[in-house]
This record gives structure tokens, C-alpha cells and sequence, in this order.
């Protein structure tokens, strides 16, 4: 029976309901994502820095605005979601915990982790600067 | 790269209502993926109303009262009607899982029904596996040995050894896991996806198997193996409870080891 070709796919992303532990999976490369080209805009900002005061001054003031400053705090928190669930791959990569409750337990606890380094970041930023 | 969206001719269109009788009052509509080869139509999706006061508890009831008194035209597979044969893996409610076993009452709100997901559709919910056993036969699950055969008795284990093949012997290799795997969504071509690395290592664990070396050999690959990234949609669907997740990172832990 030849028809292999014509036979349609059945539907996936489109009807699976992905449960926490996945969705986190999607996250950690999407901040990977975030974090690759956070850095080229690092590498931006220190360049301008080391060239003079108004190619800096260009970066600074759209940093320092509101949107720069969400956008920012955006970036940390991909770095600490990121770093926290890479502790959880090593974990993962030494073949320790893979049990279903483990796994979700330890999704929740980067999510939390994650959001109060966040904030124990910035608050610690916004009263030094 | 990975194909997000479905190619033109699988997108599911809204089929028909097959509304229940009057004076039906418990009603519970399956909502189900249909697929004709002989039109060269689109999929599409029918509604069926059934009375759950005549209809035995599982999915798997309700789906043989719509074929016996609805539809006879929808197709699925099923045999064991207890959860061993693996026959009646689908999509139930967002999930893969097996229909004999899975309980109406689960389920809240309508019961929509997909094939398993990612694989080519012969009809209704019969998805072709021929692709899935061909990579279960490539992990070669028999056993290899250097030594003869002892002539006299079978060849023994230690209660220890035998006990690492619980939790790896049971697969019933239904597809739940590797059609739930977005990994193996998008490398299926290439990535052996979790029911067939859970059986090689079934394998590769084995104390009475001497072809260690040669398994984890055929494994060192970027694709084969190294595509896990631990989604643990394997394990979160397996009907068995087994958790092909922690036997893939075994597996790469053996790898590693070997070579230090």
C-alpha cells in the first residue's frame, strides 16, 4: 500500500496540552535565546563605553528609560531562569531526580528562585545606584 | 528545522454533529479526529453525544458504543481492553495515554480525540507506526551473547541484576511516549525517541547481555540519543508508569563513563 505520502500528519503542538515540567523546557531555550543576543548588546554597550561619552550616552538613555529598565530586568530574569534550571539539568545529568513529583517539584522551585533573585537583584541595584 | 504548522492537507476541518436521542439526559460529547483515505479530503473533526447511562466507563467504552451504535465507519485499533496490548494508544484530552484505561470521569467538559500525534494517518485514529518499530528493531532488543548456551539450564542473574530490569521490561511499546516527545516530533528521522532508547537500555542493563559496548556504540550519535532534552513527556504519559527519561540519562551516564 503506497499511499504513505498522501497520508496526512496528525495534529500535535496544535491539541497536546504541555504540561508545566515541558513548557519550562521551552522556556530555558528561549532565555537561551534571550541571553545570546543580551550579550551581543553587552559587548555593544561596552564598546561604546571604551569609545567616548556620547556613543555610551546613546545606549544609556534608552537603558535607563522605563522600557530599557523592564527590558533589563526581563534579561536577569532570563539569566536566573536560565542558571537555575541548568543546576537542575546538572542534577539531571548526574541521574538524580527523574521521578515525576521530583521533576515538577523542582520546575516550581526554579520559577521561585528565579523571581526572587530577580527582585533581591534589582532592589539591591536600585538602592547602590 | 522543525515544522511548527501542519502541512495544507492535514489541517482539521469541523465535521458533523451526531446528536443523541431525545429524553437522553447524561450526555457526554467525543469530540473525534476523522480521517477518510478514500476521499483525499481533509481530516476533520465529528461530534458524538453519548448517553453515558448505557456506556461503560473508560474512553475506550464510549468509543466501541459510537462505533457499534452511532458510526460503524470510525476506525481505531483496540484489543485488550486493559491496559497490556497498547493497542488503543492515542490522544485523549491533550494527553497520549491508552483509552481502555483512561476513565470518562477524568475527563471534564467534552472528550476531544486525536491519533497519536506527529505520525502519519491511515484512518481516524490508526496513525502507521511502521516508522516507530522499524527504530525499536534498530536498537536490535535481544539478547547477545559471547558464551554458549549453558545446555542445561537457562542462564542465570542475581536477584540484584534482575532487579534492574524493573521498570524497563514492562514497556508494551504503545507509542505513547515517543509521539508525545516534541523532540521527537521535530527529529523523528533521526532521534530514536524514548520508547526505543528505554528498550536499549532495557539492553544495554542487562547482566546476562555481553554486547554492552557494542549498544552504547550504536547509540554515540548526535541524534539517536542526544536529542533528549528532558522534556519528561515520556514519562508523564507512560500508561505503565515507566519513565524512559531516567533510562535515556543512564544511558548517558554510561557514556560518559566509559570514557573516563
Amino acid at each position: 500500500m503506497n499511499t504513505q505520502n498522501n497520508r496526512p500528519l496528525s495534529p500535535h503542538l496544535q491539541i497536546y496540552r504541555l504540561p508545566f515540567a515541558a513548557l519550562l523546557s521551552i522556556t530555558h531555550r528561549a532565555t537561551g535565546v534571550i541571553l545570546s543576543l543580551a550579550a551581543l548588546l553587552m559587548v555593544c554597550v561596552l564598546a561604546a563605553a571604551a569609545s567616548d561619552a556620547e556613543s555610551y550616552a546613546s545606549f544609556q538613555v534608552h537603558l535607563s528609560s522605563w522600557y530599557g529598565q523592564i527590558f533589563l530586568i526581563g534579561v536577569t530574569l532570563s539569566l536566573y531562569i536560565h542558571l537555575c534550571n541548568g543546576i537542575r539539568h546538572l542534577f539531571w545529568d548526574a541521574g538524580v531526580g527523574f521521578e515525576l513529583e521530583t521533576a515538577a517539584m523542582s520546575a516550581k522551585m526554579v520559577i521561585v528562585a528565579a523571581i526572587i533573585l530577580t527582585m533581591g537583584t534589582w532592589l539591591t541595584a536600585l538602592n547602590v545606584g | 528545522m522543525a515544522e511548527f504548522s501542519l502541512p495544507v492537507n492535514s489541517i482539521v476541518k469541523t465535521g458533523k454533529i451526531y446528536k443523541a436521542a431525545a429524553g437522553v439526559k447524561n450526555i457526554k460529547r467525543f469530540i473525534v479526529y476523522r480521517y477518510d483515505p478514500s476521499t483525499g479530503n481533509n481530516p476533520y473533526t465529528d461530534t458524538y453525544e453519548v448517553d453515558l447511562d448505557t456506556c461503560g466507563p473508560m474512553v475506550l467504552d464510549g468509543l466501541l458504543k459510537i462505533k457499534d451504535q452511532i458510526d460503524s465507519s470510525l476506525s481505531l485499533r483496540r484489543s485488550c481492553r486493559e491496559g497490556i496490548c497498547g493497542s488503543c494508544a492515542m490522544n485523549i484530552d491533550g494527553g497520549n495515554t491508552l483509552a481502555c484505561i483512561k476513565a470518562i470521569s477524568d475527563i471534564k467538559g467534552d472528550i476531544k480525540i486525536y491519533p497519536l500525534p506527529h505520525q502519519p494517518v491511515v484512518k481516524d485514529l490508526v496513525s502507521d507506526l511502521t516508522h516507530f518499530y522499524a527504530q525499536y528493531a534498530s536498537v536490535e532488543p535481544w539478547m547477545k551473547t559471547d558464551s554458549a548456551t549453558p545446555p542445561d539450564r537457562e542462564r542465570l542473574q542475581s536477584k540484584e541484576d534482575r532487579e534492574k530490569l524493573d521498570g524497563l521490561y514492562e514497556c508494551i511499546l504503545c507509542a505513547c511516549c515517543s509521539t508525545s516527545c516534541p523532540s521527537y516530533w521535530w527529529n523523528s528521522d533521526r532521534f530514536l525517541g524514548p520508547a526505543a532508547l528505554l528498550n536499549a537500555y532495557r539492553w544495554i542493563a542487562d547482566s546476562r547481555d555481553d554486547a554492552t559496548g557494542d549498544r552504547l556504540d550504536a547509540l554515540e550519535d548526535p541524534f539517536k540519543l542526544y536529542r533528549c532534552h528532558t522534556i519528561m513527556n515520556c514519562a508523564d504519559v507512560c500508561p505503565k508508569g515507566l519513565n524512559p527519561a531516567k533510562a535515556i540519562a543512564a544511558t548517558k551516564k554510561l557514556m560518559v563513563e566509559r570514557k573516563v
